[in-house]
Formats: structure tokens, sequence, C-alpha cells
């Protein structure tokens, strides 16, 4: 049985009637056309699919649409503020912190989600955290480098 | 013809193709895949080679390549794709460079086969080598068209002109004039219908300004904020998303499926050809329901299969023709004769972004967008399997996430354009996860056998090197060895296989290198000193003397620290040289082995984009990781057993060594491709650290402690 799902997605008030147990990654991509929130296994093993739920990091994949009923959902796109980038994607882009980019979406997603919890994460808070999300192209290094850089940046501004 | 582009080189990619064929006289669906035992020349017409021997045609023309709008834009068309590896950078300062523009007046076009010329498969570091050339090529003819306009309208000698910012010049002339003039100028505008003359005069190294230097992505923008769209983003009105029917094993045949449950869910469209059968639905979730009723619904005749267990003995009795061992007389003159065996597992490319495409039919004719590194092959293949002329299909490839080698082939596309058919409207079909671990084409596996024989002062006096079903990318010594043969035999694949990364160089890197350190250590000499004394090619040395000095590999192969080795591996291959030294820790407990330092000098002639190339090393590296430690595609019954990211344990940020990256610059070197070579060294100088530290050598890939085998 179809149900109407409300919540609020990029700061905007949504509402999608459908199958319930259709994931958070389907509606976002298929009936709000938000595609930066991406595929990449379906089980939450890649974490290409991080979008904010309440502010937390959730893989999207796995998050029924009405998991998110009456939540709060930010994706990538809404993230920056007009033009200008949220701290973390001006650090992921001055960096180059990507090659293929498929998996940016959800790195930064995940940083986002890291730095709203703690401002000043320790080397071991970034790496458990990141430790989830899968990059093929294997550009951690430089991923690395940006969430360092990303991390000062972040905190002169509001996460929001 | 564009002549600029230089010879092909032997270059192929064996890649098997669905021989999905939908015409309407022959309603026959030829299903080869998975079955995994059809070689690509034992089916003509059905398994193809992947492009057009790589090289495609090029522009035919410099207008084909280089578009001056009379508004100033610069559009550059090249059929080269971008997955990650840097081509749209890199491309964008061919042109620039060559039009004395910035880099950022270049629009690039890339892989429409609407629109571009056809530059062959994104495949075998080709790009550079070739492509560049080639848009270098034409941009400079731009430039010198723009020359010789200027020259004749201010009536002064060309060789007095320059173009600078875009802008032509003449040192006693106040006026410029710009790729506009030219193309205002209908005469002049004229000279870029002529074919690219081959004899223009690209700009000397020395004189770069936008090549060899660290442009980051043009794009790169759209890919932090999200906005950029790759194939499985794209959208059409009335879109739908399908799903395919896979049979549960490999090779097994559908023999019925009753379709009235699939039907029977509103707003589901079941598509059934032959023994192609799919569904499309407004949703991804209906068509899954749809799919599941399909599920239930069919029945299948299994095959027989060999399993991961038995591959290398499956591989090894299917071998058709291995060599005996010629050099007799080195034999029995030896000091001493190495015989070894090395194994290489199935390994799965599994790029981020799987299998996407979407189909759209318009009046008969056919686009589709979609991830593949060869959009001419695709068109091919489309048109082959709807029985349509080339120019009725349209292929346009978005950035897309990632190949490795894995998307030579267009399934996925013929896949979505069946259904879109079927279905009256565009379909977008994304294989999960499980089917781009299942029914994408595999790196293959290895056996390869070696033999060699040293003198009484530890010179190797000859070397038999055979390659058991993977290929024969860098099977050929670069040691110097008076008597030598290195072969490729093919064998019956036990998986549908093709392209990686590198091809076999990566398995021949890692049995030639670890057995070079077998030799070594029965000629009782250092791995590095043996190696540098059969080794004459200077790029290679070079190379390896910078990775061991970079790594103080003299002073740590001498200390002795428990569960502590280092271990070193150098190779080349598509005219680019790496070394790598490693050191890494073992816990045989936990049968564990952890990278902590790798030290990899590299050399790919002269450097186009250093931060890009840093990139590709690095990502190189840590991509080797996985099949050398761990990615192991294990399979049984015709059931894959390992088709998840959570049993198929790809490298991680945990898995990131301290890394040591030497890139040597030789300008006055033609550029080599850098995206696959970086990978090979890896895997040895692991195994040989093995040894290092624990006295037994690892002989397989991926490289286990409880698997190593006594020296």
């Amino acid at each position: 049985m179809d149900k109407t799902v409300a919540f609020t997605v990029n700061g905007q008030s949504r509402s999608v009637t459908t199958d319930p147990e259709r994931s958070l990654l389907d509606v976002l991509r298929e009936d709000f056309k938000l595609t930066g929130t991406k595929y990449g296994c379906g089980e939450g093993q890649c974490r290409a699919c991080t979008v904010l739920l309440n502010g937390k990091a959730v893989p999207a994949c796995l998050t029924t649409v009405s998991d998110a009923d009456k939540q709060t959902v930010i994706t990538i796109e809404g993230l920056a503020n007009g033009e200008t980038l949220h701290p973390v994607q001006e650090a992921f882009l001055a960096e180059g912190a990507f090659q293929c980019g498929y998996c940016t979406s959800g790195m930064i997603m995940g940083v986002v989600a890291l730095l709203n919890e703690k401002p000043n994460p320790t080397d071991a808070d970034i790496s458990s955290r990141m430790q989830k999300h899968l990059c093929r192209c294997c550009s951690y290094p430089r991923i690395l480098k940006a969430i360092h850089q990303a991390v000062p940046q972040a905190q002169k501004t509001t996460a929001r | 013809m564009n002549t600029s582009s230089p010879a092909e080189p032997n270059y192929d990619e064996l890649v098997e193709k669905v021989g999905y064929d939908f015409g309407l006289k022959r309603r026959t669906f030829v299903q080869i895949l998975g079955a995994g035992f059809l070689l690509t020349a034992s089916m003509p017409g059905v398994a193809q080679r992947g492009g057009r021997r790589g090289g495609g045609g090029g522009a035919k023309n410099i207008a084909a390549r280089i578009h001056l709008g009379k508004d100033g834009s610069i559009t550059v068309f090249v059929g080269k794709v971008e997955a990650g590896q840097g081509a749209r950078a890199e491309l964008t300062q061919a042109a620039a460079e060559e039009l004395r523009v910035p880099a950022n007046r270049v629009q690039l076009i890339m892989a429409d086969t609407g629109m571009v010329p056809d530059d062959g498969i994104t495949a075998g570091s080709g790009t550079t080598p070739r492509t560049v050339p080639a848009v270098r090529q034409a941009g400079a003819a731009a430039r010198q068209l723009l020359i010789d306009f200027a020259s004749k309208q201010w009536k002064v000698d060309a060789s007095t002109c320059e173009v600078r910012d875009g802008q032509a010049s003449c040192a006693p002339i106040k006026q410029t004039l710009s790729y506009v003039d030219l193309v205002k100028d209908e005469d002049a505008a004229r000279m870029l219908e002529q074919a690219i003359p081959a004899d223009v005069t690209l700009t000397a190294v020395k004189e770069w300004k936008v090549l060899g230097t660290a442009l980051s992505r043009p794009n790169g923008r759209n890919i932090v904020s999200g906005k950029h769209q790759y194939p499985s983003d794209i959208a059409r009105p009335a879109m739908l998303y399908g799903k395919v029917l896979r049979a549960p094993s490999f090779g097994a045949k559908l023999i019925s499926v009753d379709l009235a449950q699939a039907k029977a869910i509103k707003d589901v469209t079941v598509v059934k050809d032959d023994e192609f059968v799919g569904v499309a639905a407004p949703t991804a979730f209906l068509a899954g329901q749809g799919l599941a009723a399909l599920e239930k619904a069919a029945k299948w005749e299994s095959s027989p299969h060999p399993s991961s267990k038995e591959l290398f003995d499956y591989l090894k009795q299917h071998a058709q023709g291995v060599p005996a061992n010629a050099f007799t007389e080195e034999l029995a003159k030896a000091k001493q004769v190495l015989r070894q065996t090395y194994h290489v597992a199935y390994a799965q490319h599994a790029p981020l972004e799987p299998r996407a495409a979407v189909a759209e039919w318009t009046d008969g004719k056919l686009t589709v967008w979609a991830g593949t590194q060869n959009p001419f092959g695709h068109r091919a293949e489309l048109a082959r399997a709807f029985h349509l002329a080339d120019d009725a299909v349209r292929v346009i490839v978005p950035d897309f996430g990632a190949g490795f080698g894995g998307k030579h082939s267009g399934e996925a596309s013929v896949e979505a354009a069946r259904l879109a058919q079927g279905a009256g409207k565009p379909v977008s079909l994304r294989w999960t996860r499980e089917e781009e671990f299942t029914w994408a084409y595999f790196r293959p596996a290895a056996v390869i056998e070696s033999e060699a024989s040293l003198d009484a002062q530890g010179g190797i006096t000859s070397w038999h090197f055979i390659n058991i079903n993977s290929g024969a990318s860098a099977v050929e010594t670069p040691y110097k060895i008076e008597k030598h043969h290195s072969q490729y035999v093919q064998s019956s694949p036990a998986l549908r296989h093709g392209s990686y990364r590198g091809l076999a160089a990566t398995a021949n890197t890692f049995a030639r290198e670890c057995f070079m350190d077998e030799l070594a250590a029965a000629a009782e000499a250092d791995p590095l000193e043996f190696r540098l004394a059969h080794l004459e090619n200077i790029r290679l040395r070079a190379v390896l003397e910078t990775a061991a000095k970079g790594f103080r590999w003299k002073d740590r192969v001498k200390q002795k620290t428990p569960n502590i080795g280092v271990g070193l591996a150098c190779g080349t291959e598509k005219g680019s040289y790496v070394a790598a030294c490693v050191e890494i820790s073992v816990d045989r407990d936990q049968d564990r082995i952890s990278v902590r330092h790798v030290s990899q000098a590299y050399e790919c002639g002269a450097i186009l984009n250093p931060d890009n190339l840093l990139k590709q090393v690095q990502g190189a590296i840590i991509m080797g990781l996985g099949p050398a430690l761990r990615e192991e595609m294990l399979f049984e019954d015709g059931r894959m057993l390992n088709a998840s990211f959570r049993k198929c344990q790809v490298p991680r940020f945990d898995d990131t060594p301290e890394l040591d990256i030497h890139l040597l610059d030789r300008p006055d070197l033609a550029s080599a491709g850098a995206g696959e070579t970086p990978i090979i060294a890896v895997a040895p100088a692991i195994a040989n650290a093995v040894f290092h530290a624990t006295g037994l050598r690892a002989r397989s890939m991926p490289i286990k402690l409880s698997g190593a085998q006594k020296a």
C-alpha cells in the first residue's frame, strides 16, 4: 500500500505518495531528481549514497523512505550556499580529492556529518569514520589531505 | 585522413562481447554471457574485439577536431572518455597549449558519437601517446592558419608573426587578429576544412605553458557539488527503470518462464525476446518486484562449470600447447636450475558506478547514454544487435564512475535499448553490484610456469617463461639473458574474461619478479644487485635505482626485525617504467600482511600533468593492493560466492601505506600513458618482502601467509 511521506529535503518541504519500503536513495534520485546521491552497492558497504538524516550520516540505500517521514534530509545538492561551496566541498575541489568522482558526494557528506558531531576530529576519528567509504580509484591520500584542509575552514562556518 | 597519430601498436583488448542479436528475421539470442568457454577468436561474428584495433580513424580535418566560434568560443572534439584517469584535463591542455589560449577557454566535448571523431577505445594507456598528439596537431594547424591569415592581412612574412593568448601579432604592427577574425573571414575559415597537415610544428616541451602544469579536472566543481550527471543519473521524459533476468548460474539455459505474475503488477512492462527477459517500470522498486516475480517463475537447466578450488589445475589441463623448454644445453651445463609455478586469481574491476545506460528510441533511431570506454565500439555493438546502420545509433558517454579496463563491452546498453524498444519509452538500466561482480567480465586468472638456469657466477644463462590463460602483456623479460623464451598460451577460461588495468602485465610481472628474487637468493646475491647485474635498459635501471635510494634499500634489507620484511620489484609496459620497494609487517596468527611503506619510482617520458600523474600512481598502487592481498573471485557450481563489497574486500582507507612517489620527468622523451603500469610492481614487491620477513615464498596472488611455501 502506498503511503504519503512528508519530509524536509535541502530545506524544502517535500512529500511523496509511494511504497513506504522504497529506499530513500531511489526516491531522492527518481522522484526528486537529486542524482548527486549515488548507488554503489545497495548494502551500505560503500557509502556512495551517504546523506544526512537529521544531521547524521546514513546510507540512503538502506534507509527506507518511511524512515525519513517527518525528518530532515540533506543531500550533496543542499550543502552549498548559493554559489558558495561548503568548506568540505571547497577542500575536495582545491585538493582534487577525486578521480572519477563517483564516491565524492558520499565522502563529502560523511565528512560533513563527522564535523557536525566532532568539529575537531582526531586522526583516529577520521579514519574510523571514513573507513566505511569506498573509493575504487583509491584517491585515499588526497581525500585525507582534503579532510585535514577542511577541518579548520569548517570550524569557521556554522555547520548546517 | 589524419596522419598525425603514430602507427597503432599491436595491442589487442581481449574482451568477449555478449552476443545479443535482436534481428527481426533471425529472432535468436545467442547467450554467451557467463558461459566462459568461448574465446574471442572462436566466435567470429559474435564475440568481437573491443574497438577497431583501439585506433579509430581520428579527425578527418581541422574542423572535425576544433570548432572556432564566431562568438570566441573554442570547442574541441575527442572520441576519448573520462573515467577518472584525467583525460579531460590532459586533452584540454593539449588543445590550449597549441592554440596558445588559456585552458579555461577550451570546451572539450568527449565521446559523443554524434559529434566527435572516432579516436578509438579509451584503453591501453593510449590517450596520452596517440590522442594528445592528434589534438596538439590540430591545435597547431589552427594556430598556423591564424598566423597565415594575419601575415596575409598585414603583408608580412609569416615567420615574423606569433600567437599569444589567442591573438596573432607581429612586432612592428600595432594590430592583433584573433581566431574570431579568422572564422569571420570566409576564405580563411574554409581552410579549417582541410586535412590536418602532418608536418605542422608542435610546441617544444621547454616552451610548454599549459602542458606540463597541474591543471585540475575542468568539471571538478560539478563533481563536488553533485551536479555532474553520470550515465546512471541521466533522466529522460517518461523514462522507466529496467531490470534484467539473470541465470542462477553461469551457462544455465532458460527452459521456460511464466510471465503472468510479473505482468500482473501494475505499471510493469515485461519484455521477452528468446532468452532475454527483463522488466521496465516507473520506479526501480517496481521493476525489482517485477523481476522477483520472473525469478520465481523461471525454470533453468544448469550446465557444469569449474570451480575456483580446482581453477589452476583446470587452466593447466586446458592449456593449448605449452612448449617444452628448448634450452637443454644451458640446463645441462647450469650450476643451478630453478623451476617454479605462480598463480594469479580472477579479480573483478568493481568500478564504483556499475554498468549503466539510458536508451531512447526516436523514429527508429537509437540514442544511448552509457558508461563505456569504447563509444564507437559500443555503437557498433548496438547497431549489430538491432540490425541498424551505424548512423542510426548515437552513443553519448558522460564522464563516468570508473572503468579500469572493465567497461569495454556494451551489454547494459543493449539490454536498456531492448527494454526501451519493448516498453516504447526511454529506459534507464543500472546493474546491481552483484550483477557487476558476477556478469561483468573478469581479469583473467593465470598459471605461470618459469624455469631458469644459473651459472657459477650467479648469471642467468637461460629463461623459459609460460603464461597460461592471462595474456601476453609484459610477458617478455626486460633483463638481459642470452637464451630466453617467453610466451602466452591460451587455455579455456573458467570465467568470461577481458581487460583489466595493466592487462596481464600484473600477472607476468608478479611471476617474473618473484622468480628473479628466488634466483637472486639461489645466487646468494642481493635482489637489487642481482637485477641491476642483468639490466641494461637505462630507463628501467633509473626507476629501480631511484626507488631503492628513496627507500634506503641497502640499509633496510640488512636489518632483521621480527615480522618485518622488505622487498622490491620493477617492470615496464606500454612504454613506461616502474619500480617499487615495500616494507610489510606480518601477523602469522591472523594470516595478515600489512603494507607499511611503498617507495615507487615511475617514468613515462615527458610529464603532461604532474598532479594527475601523481594521482594515477598513488591510486594504482593502492588499488593494486587489493588483488595483491585479498581480492579473489570465488565460484562454485557456476555461482559466484563473494559477489559483494562485504565479501570481496577491496582496498579501503586503512590499507593506505606511507607512500613515497618519485616521478621521473623526461622532457626529452615522448609521453607514455600512465593509467596502468604503476599498478604492476607492488604485488611482487610484497611477495618478496614476505620472503624477507618469513623465509617463505608466496607464489600466488592474492598473497597469503598461510599459502606461502618453503623457499
